[in-house]
């Protein structure tokens, strides 16, 4: 790289090994952005990385910080407990949609009631990946899945959740803002977001939380590039982008900071 | 087993037979012999008595749960009936003559006493410490404790706002003690 | 904080919050469920005061969760409930079991199954002792039979879960939750446990290389070689085997009963050893790791046994085992719903003893 400049290095906190996600999938973009805000924070070395079940649970091999494993749904409670113990640390989870707004429901809105100081990182890509495309809380009206194969019916299965108007609308939330990374415009506004996220905590004014949609294009049966597609033209009209709430002193109207 | 003894405290609710049962139990420790103090609850909560086991030993003490009690304070009729058959043969049973009818005790059996314990402790200001004239009848009955470590004892189960009333609850002590002074 | 020396009358519930904040318990985490609710109570009017965590959390699960976050700090943690509430934890107490984490559980257990009632009961020996969640792990399980061995027991807890690196169960009932008795404070005391660096625990990874917890094992054999070391740990455990006898040294029969049972027995031993009856009392204080080798001493003196339990039979399957070689065990169960007394248990004594009454 004489006289170049580098377009691309790897944050320190990121670890230099292949990962286990499938082609196009979107998690490694979403792991990179989480590794970047805590390389420009500098907060590898307090960090405290609580894992969840499902595609996200292999990011403590990816974040070289200290992690620990929680049960299905169960991180924002075990973050509770980290934080509450080692009120210095920074404390964040990684959650999916199976894992976040379905069986650990009641764990993520209390601890984003009660205020914790941490941050949620919650990849939305609308099914189970990991045990085999099954339907998700967030899986769309139609969306064919393992568990919904005729398409999920909302007479039946009730309409997809949208978790960060329901996070931003609950006392102790300091920010929440849903993002894409589907466009290098929405990654960066994605990479703004995140970095909030671990700033609302870490200046002690409430949970952070920040909602990526995310392809996944093995249990989509798409191409990877049709399955990015379907986040722009599917998912974002249904969850729409931008910041939901922001404490931290900037206009928090719907639809325009980050997404800008 | 050595300076054993055993008691249920049973009333209405409201009639203060968990605190005597706490003084009780404190000033047992006090004296330093082994105690134990258990509140009944659950069915037997139900149906017109509160009541408490205490059981006051030299010894370390098995059961905190006694069936066949060696004593009884019974502060109302319910107390009576319901215990009273339990009691062992020639125990003790302080019975609150004010608000139980005496014919009712089993004088053949055991060792009924009355204490007209609320009239006392109006005659001193406060029906309300008729608690306190029974266990003091029941320290003197049987010498369980002496009676100045049970008064000594009511700091522990009078909490400090009301220690103003101490006095007076240390003399309905005394007065239940006079009153089965033999 | 207590005063060493210090003696004062309280309940076993009160008893295990006094014995957690004086060995060093950091952060609590309850909900409410009868018949526990004293401790949460008294921590939540403590533990804040000393600058120390209390979370009243939205369910058991999410309690035992925190506790999981906890204990993966290193820190002295601990959460309390009742039967129901048990069943819920146990989820992460699989978790901490398989990730070796140090924690402590209080069960101040309840009848049962389901709701059952708000009553003493021992149902939960089997969940405590063979597991209580998947998979193939234990804790360790301590019983106190008063309430000074509640005060001592929950220090014990505290040392053990660190020492092993593993859960610790306190199984009480509602008879040693609200009963009260004078207990003598101050000898827990708060160990290097709350340290920053324990070797293994996260702290932030500071300029070392970052730790992983975790209870996942995907490669091939890795499962298999740490449920191993596991069995090793669990047995290494035998060594902490805590009991009382009771009159057994020319006891014709042998009772073998825990907790508020084992005392209960005691007082009807002490009656029927006043008439002449050679019977005895063991009573195993650590459930898991069981008495066994005194059991089998025992038995191979001669003795025989009489498990009592407040339950359909469940300790008494370790009992038989343990006396297997030389004897066996007779079985008399109170059921909850009923408070038991030392009469309740004469009749059995006298039957196992083969004396007709």
């Amino acid at each position: 790289m004489k006289n170049g400049k580098a377009a691309f290095t790897l944050p320190g906190v990121l670890a230099d090994i292949p990962t286990h996600y499938c082609p196009g999938c979107q998690h490694g973009v979403a792991q990179r952005l989480v590794a970047e805000c805590l390389d420009e924070l500098a907060l590898s070395e307090k960090a405290i990385c609580i894992g969840s079940i499902g595609c996200s649970v292999f990011i403590y091999n990816y974040l070289k910080v200290d992690s620990v494993e929680a049960p299905h749904g169960r991180a924002p409670a075990v973050a509770t407990g980290v934080k509450r113990a080692r009120p210095e640390a920074a404390v964040f989870t990684y959650q999916g949609d199976g894992d976040l707004a379905s069986i650990g429901m009641a764990e993520t809105m209390h601890c984003a009631n009660r205020g914790e100081r941490v941050t949620i990182v919650f990849v939305n890509n609308t099914v189970y990946g990991m045990t085999g495309g099954q339907m998700a809380p967030t899986t769309m009206v139609g969306q064919r899945t393992t568990t919904c194969p005729g398409g999920r019916c909302a007479d039946n299965e009730g309409e997809p959740i949208k978790m960060t108007e329901i996070i931003a609308s609950l006392g102790g939330t300091a920010y929440a803002a849903r993002v894409a990374v589907d466009s290098v415009k929405h990654v960066r506004a994605a990479k703004k977001a995140v970095r909030r996220a671990f700033e609302a905590p870490l200046n002690n004014l409430g949970l952070g939380f920040v909602e990526i949609l995310a392809t996944c294009p093995t249990n989509w049966k798409m191409t990877p590039v049709q399955a990015n597609k379907r986040i722009s033209e599917e998912l974002i009209p249904y969850f729409p982008l931008g910041t939901y709430k922001n404490l931290m002193g900037e206009q928090a109207a719907e639809g325009t900071e980050v997404e800008g | 087993m050595s300076g054993y003894q055993d008691v249920i405290v049973a009333g209405f609710g409201g009639q203060g037979v968990m605190l005597i049962g706490t003084l009780l139990a404190y000033a047992a420790m006090e004296d330093g012999l082994n105690v134990t103090y258990m509140p009944v609850y659950g069915p037997e909560m139900r149906g017109g008595t509160a009541n408490c086991t205490v059981v006051v030993s030299k010894d370390d003490i098995g059961s905190p749960i006694i069936h066949l009690p060696k004593s009884l304070i019974a502060m109302n009729r319910p107390s009576l009936d319901k215990f009273q058959p339990r009691v062992q043969d020639g125990g003790v049973v302080v019975v609150n003559s004010s608000l139980v009818d005496m014919a009712l005790a089993d004088t053949a059996r055991v060792q009924a006493v009355g204490v007209p314990a609320n009239e006392i402790a109006d005659s001193l200001g406060n029906t309300k410490m008729a608690n306190m004239v029974a266990i003091g009848a029941y320290a003197q009955l049987t010498g369980v404790v002496p009676l100045d470590v049970l008064k000594a004892s009511l700091k522990k189960v009078i909490s400090p706002n009301y220690a103003k009333m101490i006095p007076a609850n240390e003399q309905a002590i005394q007065a239940g003690a006079d009153a089965v002074r033999a | 904080m207590s005063t060493p020396g210090e003696r004062v009358l309280i309940k076993g519930n009160e008893a295990i919050c006094r014995g957690a904040v004086d060995a060093g318990c950091q952060c609590f985490f309850g909900y409410p469920i009868t018949p526990q609710n004293d401790i949460p109570e008294y921590m939540s009017k403590v533990m804040p005061n000393l600058g120390r965590v209390f979370v009243q959390a939205e369910s058991e699960v999410a309690a035992a969760n925190m506790l999981l976050g906890a204990a993966a700090c290193g820190i002295r943690a601990m959460t309390s409930s009742s039967s129901p509430g048990i069943s819920l934890k146990q989820e992460a107490i699989s978790y901490m079991g398989g990730t070796e984490l140090p924690a402590v559980i209080v069960n101040i257990s309840r009848g049962g199954p389901g709701l059952g009632d708000i009553g003493p009961s021992q149902g939960d020996y089997y969940q405590a002792v063979k597991g209580g969640g998947h998979g193939d792990y234990r804790q360790f399980v301590l019983a106190p039979g008063t309430v000074q061995e509640a005060y001592d027991l929950i220090g014990k807890a505290f040392d053990l879960a660190f020492a092993y690196r593993n859960p610790v169960m306190l199984l009480g009932d509602a008879i040693i939750g609200q009963m009260m008795e004078p207990v003598t404070l101050g000898s827990n005391k708060e160990t290097e446990s709350n340290s920053p660096d324990l070797g293994w625990n996260l702290t932030g990874k500071g300029q070392r290389d970052p730790r992983l917890l975790k209870s996942l094992h995907l490669t091939d054999g890795a499962l298999a070689g740490h449920n191993l070391r596991l069995r090793d740990k669990y047995a290494s455990m035998e060594k902490d085997v805590l009991f009382e006898n009771f009159l057994v040294d020319d006891a014709e029969l042998i009772v073998v009963a825990f907790g508020s049972i084992g005392r209960i027995a005691k007082s009807t031993i002490r009656k029927m050893r006043a008439s002449g009856k050679k019977v005895g009392l063991h009573r195993p204080i650590t459930l898991f790791p069981f008495p066994s080798r005194e059991l089998d001493k025992l038995a191979a003196a001669g003795k025989r046994f009489l498990t009592i339990e407040h339950n359909l039979g469940q300790m008494v399957d370790d009992v038989r085992l343990a006396v297997r070689k030389h004897a066996d065990s007779d079985f008399y169960g109170q059921m909850p719903g009923n408070l038991p007394t030392p009469e309740d248990f004469e009749q059995p004594i006298l039957a196992a003893l083969g004396v007709n009454s």
